[in-house]
């Protein structure tokens, strides 16, 4: 029944997906609706899925609503990436104890040992990971907790069919298809899925799906379907490489008319893919004898990320606001070779006064003069 | 575990159990209800310490020779001020605990008003020696310690009891409640249903409580550090709250706050905002 080239599932057969990853041991996390939104959750099979929904995205604004179609991913995306389920929002690094003799000895939790299987990534977020590997995994210190979560990491992709008003992937040359980074990815059709593989797992996976041959219009349905979504992307970032760029226009008097309206919550840092600012604390027992080592996320909208004794170099909002945007677009070029930006567009629908840095750049771009 | 396993030797404290206090002035003994939801974690602190005073659990010893006072509620009655001051003299060191004793609480929404307006409340008033302003106890003697909240939690007050007992300086706590919306993985109210929430200008503390359950955040942690308020009451405005209502969002717990009774006085009375 498996035909050997083929590479079309038909919808009644995704469930089958399920089975195979499981069957494999993975736990399986995928979209689920929660609190008006799509939030990364357990995924028991397909029917769990947020079928039928649209999101309508806007700046500081998301809503769901009833969608035209019978599809399982005919949304762009929601407050999360992969960030949370590698990088995770709070977590101990190590217990210490005063032992009976008064030495301290310490121990590190374990680390999770269950796989995990990902239904539903977007090419942003894949970016967007290779970001944080290079980041957590950067030798001679890779951080054991994410990489413990990383190495048995399945991801299945989908191409993005349906943009939302927020997003610039096609600009930032990150989507919105899925090219490479994944184990197996999805073309959804109204019919089903056309899948191709991107690894090893994906392969040896994708050998035991229940597929059938492609016909040229399923083929070509798909291409002029992510032609679509790239089209209908009407944010851009500037084309050009902007390292440089923003860090020599410290004193543009734009950064304080950005200070008016940002409200230094921490929100966009919070829900960009590739921020991976962290703070660490100690969480002792009472009686002294014990203590936990926490680390949890941190934002650079905070008085404690520029805090060097005494105070924060960076009190003012302006100069918080500042420091994200020129790390993103301009110095991230020397630490990571590319932007800091992969353009989901979390930043502009999730900050809660709406501010949208892709309407903000070409202002600061300019010389204040109007040069 | 007992008082001898304690690494309080070398510290503030002399051999004998630490003398703590947890003091009540006006207030709704919500704070109270702190120490005792502690549960397990209660006995094991009743065994570090000595409770002289602590009128939610039973003991009414004398205020004198103090380690650590706690004192919930705000400065309301000129008893209150005598109060403070003489137990300021006896504490080593000196909490407040929640908003009315850090910020005035809600009771300072009377400062908002006329004092004639109480009359109408009490049949006989005369009978409380109450003052024209509900104010913190910081405005009155030197607080060493200030923790936020309506009411504040267990974890705070054991956050803080640790840390004086270790002879270490406590945390602060400094990061928004949006901060701690996005780590527990709370979609924001503002953004996905237009619900006017005060997280992005209120401290956290209380792990995004109100979000959790769809609701916007009524500020009982207090100002933040660098509260952007002005830009918020815009947003309110953006979500169709008239200018009085906005002045609600700010005057409520801690009205008597800095920053949000310089925000909610903007928009109190004022029509100028409308667009």
């Amino acid at each position: 029944m498996t035909d050997e080239s083929g590479r079309f599932l038909e919808r009644e057969r995704f469930s089958v997906l399920f089975d195979l990853l499981r069957e494999r041991g993975y736990h399986l996390v995928g979209p689920r609706i929660r609190d008006g939104a799509i939030v990364y959750g357990e995924l028991p099979g397909p029917e769990d899925l947020p079928v039928g929904v649209r999101d309508l995205q806007g700046p500081g604004s998301y809503r769901l609503a009833p969608g035209d179609s019978g599809r399982h991913f005919a949304w762009a995306n929601g407050p999360q990436a992969l960030k949370p389920l590698l990088f995770s929002p709070r977590e101990t690094l190590w217990d210490s104890r005063r032992e009976a003799d008064g030495s301290l000895s310490f121990s590190t939790p374990d680390t999770p040992s269950r796989p995990l299987a990902v239904i539903g990534v977007r090419a942003c977020d894949l970016s967007a990971l290779e970001l944080q590997d290079r980041h957590f995994g950067k030798a001679p210190f890779p951080d054991p907790f994410y990489a413990a979560r990383r190495r048995d990491l399945f991801l299945v992709a989908v191409d993005c069919s349906h943009p939302a008003e927020t997003c610039f992937c096609a600009s930032t040359g990150d989507g919105p298809d899925a090219r490479s980074g994944f184990d197996l990815a999805l073309g959804e059709i109204d019919e089903g899925f056309l899948v191709r593989p991107g690894s090893v797992k994906g392969r040896d996976l994708l050998r035991d799906l229940p597929l059938s041959s492609s016909d040229p219009v399923m083929e070509e349905t798909l291409s002029n379907q992510t032609e679509r979504a790239r089209i209908f992307q009407q944010r851009t970032l500037p084309s050009q490489n902007l390292r440089g760029a923003l860090a020599g226009r410290p004193d543009h008097p734009h950064w304080n008319s950005l200070a008016t309206r940002c409200l230094s919550c921490g929100n966009c840092t919070s829900v960009c893919p590739t921020c991976f600012c962290f703070s660490e604390h100690e969480d002792p027992s009472l009686d002294g004898l014990s203590s936990q080592h926490v680390r949890q996320w941190d934002s650079c909208f905070t008085p404690g990320h520029s805090y060097i004794h005494p105070a924060p170099l960076r009190g003012e909002t302006r100069f918080r606001y500042r420091q994200w945007l020129t790390h993103k677009l301009d110095y991230w070029h020397d630490q990571y070779g590319r932007s800091g930006c992969v353009g989901c567009g979390r930043c502009v629908s999730w900050c809660p006064v709406g501010i949208d840095f892709t309407a903000d750049l070409p202002i600061l771009l300019e010389e204040p003069d109007g040069r | 575990m007992t008082p001898s396993t304690l690494p309080v030797q070398k510290d503030p404290f002399s051999s004998r159990k630490p003398r703590v206090a947890v003091l009540k002035l006006a207030s709704c003994d919500g704070c109270q209800l702190a120490f005792l939801g502690l549960g397990e974690r209660l006995l094991e602190l009743a065994a570090a310490v000595e409770f002289v005073h602590f009128a939610e659990m039973g003991p009414l010893g004398p205020l004198t020779d103090l380690d650590i006072t706690f004192i919930e509620g705000s400065l309301s009655t000129r008893e209150d001020l005598e109060t403070v001051r003489s137990v300021r003299k006896e504490s080593r060191y000196l909490v407040t605990i929640g908003a009315c004793a850090t910020s005035g609480g809600i009771q300072a929404l009377r400062n908002l008003t006329s004092g004639e307006s109480l009359s109408g409340i009490y049949p006989s008033p005369g009978f409380i020696d109450f003052l024209d302003r509900s104010t913190p106890v910081a405005s009155e003697i030197p607080v060493d310690l200030e923790l936020w909240g309506c009411p504040v939690t267990g974890e705070q007050i054991l956050g803080a009891l640790r840390s004086l007992l270790f002879g270490t300086t406590p945390p602060v706590e400094h990061d928004k409640v949006c901060l701690e919306c996005k780590r527990r993985a709370i979609a924001c109210v503002t953004v996905t249903m237009g619900v006017p929430c005060l997280g992005p200008v209120t401290l956290t503390g209380c792990g995004a409580l109100c979000p959790s359950f769809n609701r916007g955040c009524y500020g009982c942690f207090g100002p933040s550090e660098n509260p952007e308020t002005s830009s918020l009451a815009r947003k309110f405005a953006g979500l169709g709250l008239p200018p009085d209502e906005i002045a609600r969002r700010f005057l409520f717990i801690n009205s008597n706050a800095g920053p949000f009774r310089e925000e909610g006085e903007r928009w109190r009375g004022d029509h100028s905002h409308e667009r």
